[in-house]
């Protein structure tokens, strides 16, 4: 059975895009599924770096596209995981050296020998975002909770609907419990209640993220922290179980409740 | 329920134009009568209602009129004027659709819909609307001469531009402006009534500063002694 492609995107930069691409592809191949992960940031690459796989880099994406290799040359596989790929962007391209039809052909390809392809998209609405969008079944949008984020979200949530491919579903990045609960941020039913769409997680501010992504180890491989526990929360409710949301948006009290009710969580 | 509402048609001796919107979205028919006429008439009525029209895009029909491309290119010129894109020509005729393909335009399906949806619009009763029921995203627009009515909510960066009212059964909080094609006498209700930017007719207003964070209730904004008013709803 053909796999999943999913975009994960977000329209503004800075969000959490990469850091979250890295950890769902761990969290989904430690899950025992086949993954592969595609950086579409050409020029701009970085999931490599967070995947600890630049040293390994020889073929990339252009390449690929430009026929100097074969798609399965350009694959890089994790050291710990051998179900776990990673197709890097092109540093010395840009945008344009790929199309549409590209993505959609390298996204077929690599969708009949894994269970998940998660396409890494650039920030901005142009023709990367495009391109990260061609290929993909479904989206994944991350946000933060700010405004100047969530704004983009909604943004980019119209075009994905324009593509066909939407409204796709919400993953609240960054959330801190402590200034939301002094009221000083938008909390998650904030967010989702503007966007309108499914939430999928949301992940708390964890200073280990940024500890992992210098080391080249994404955090989702040690399940000792919220921030990687709610990771592999969203990789179970990616496969279709049902996952109670943590604590960290049950603060403000019954907020799980209107959660739930509001998309009918049993 | 048909989609289509249709502007009335004003005649000025033998000319005839139709201006319509659609679910995809706004079209202009030329009828009848002298070429030159039709062109300076629509000149004027695209003048007219400037707000409106600036920045749209527009399918055109020109019914069985031969066209060629010097009589094209006016009408493409009129429309520039107007910063109106023509987006796609219907045409019965086959030099018409020759000129289209020449300059680069292109053509619409041919003409079936106008025999069905003219004659169910009276042409002096431009009432029926637009009825949408989703959320209006950042960078969305809504373009439509006659009543636009949304089913959830405007978010900011979305726009509704309307000939007739606006109701918003949600929170409006993006761009509106109703009675765009000149019409002060428009209103705007909404559940939630915090748009970015409020227009009727020729007026301007955006929401006040402060919170509305004492119960959020139904309102309706209308044009009282020159100045954009919003007043809580109340079925009276």
């Amino acid at each position: 059975m053909a796999g999943r492609a999913i975009t994960i995107t977000s329209g503004k930069g800075g969000v959490g895009k990469t850091t979250v691409t890295a950890n769902l592809a761990v969290a989904l191949a430690l899950l025992g599924r086949r993954v592969t992960a595609i950086d579409t940031d050409i020029g701009l690459r970085n999931l490599d770096i967070i995947m600890g796989m630049e040293s390994r880099i020889i073929y990339d994406i252009v390449d690929v596209v430009e026929g100097q290799c074969h798609l399965l040359q350009a694959l890089i596989r994790d050291k710990r995981l051998p179900n776990l790929h990673l197709l890097p962007a092109a540093q010395t391209s840009d945008k344009t050296a790929l199309s549409r039809e590209d993505m959609i052909a390298i996204c077929q390809e690599l969708k009949a020998d894994n269970d998940f392809v998660l396409i890494d998209s650039p920030a901005g609405i142009e023709h990367g975002f495009q391109n990260a969008l061609a290929g993909a079944d479904e989206a994944i949008i991350v946000t933060t909770p700010e405004v100047s984020a969530v704004r983009s979200a909604d943004r980019i949530i119209g075009l994905i609907e324009m593509n066909g491919k939407g409204p796709g579903r919400l993953i609240i990045n960054r959330i801190k419990p402590a200034m939301v609960r002094r009221g000083d941020m938008l909390d998650t039913y904030d967010v989702i209640e503007f966007l309108a769409i499914e939430l999928l997680g949301v992940i708390p501010e964890d200073e280990a993220v940024i500890v992992s992504a210098n080391k080249g180890v994404p955090l989702a491989f040690e399940q000792s922290t919220q921030a990687s526990q709610a990771f592999h929360n969203i990789a179970r409710r990616i496969l279709g179980e049902t996952v109670p949301f943590m604590p960290i948006i049950e603060e403000r009290g019954g907020l799980l409740n209107r959660l739930r009710s509001l998309f009918r969580f049993p | 329920m048909t989609p289509a509402i249709t502007i009335p048609p004003r005649s000025n001796g033998e000319t005839t134009i139709w201006i319509k919107g659609t679910r995809k979205g706004l079209s202009i028919t030329l009828g009848e009568g002298d070429w030159s006429e039709l062109l300076h008439e629509l000149d004027l009525r695209l003048s007219q209602a400037d707000a409106f029209f600036r920045g749209s895009q527009v399918n055109l029909s020109t019914g069985k009129r031969d066209l060629d491309q010097t009589e094209l290119k006016e009408l493409m010129d009129t429309l520039l004027k107007h910063d109106i894109k023509l987006i796609s020509l219907r045409t019965g005729s086959e030099a018409a659709a020759e000129a289209a393909q020449s300059l680069g335009v292109r053509l619409g399906l041919p003409e079936a819909t106008l025999d069905q949806t003219a004659p169910r619009t009276s042409p002096e009763e431009p009432s029926e609307g637009l009825l949408l029921r989703r959320t209006l995203r950042s960078g969305q627009s809504i373009r439509h001469p006659g009543h636009v009515v949304i089913i959830g909510d405007v978010n900011p960066g979305a726009e509704i531009i309307a000939g007739g009212d606006v109701v918003v059964w949600g929170k409006l909080r993006g761009m509106v402006h109703a009675g765009a094609l000149g019409d002060n006498g428009a209103v705007v209700c909404a559940l939630e009534l915090t748009p970015t930017q409020l227009r009727i007719g020729t007026h301007i207003a955006t929401s006040p500063e402060e919170k509305k964070s004492k119960g959020i209730q139904p309102e309706v904004a209308f044009v009282l002694n020159g100045r954009i008013v919003a007043e809580p709803w109340s079925g009276k």
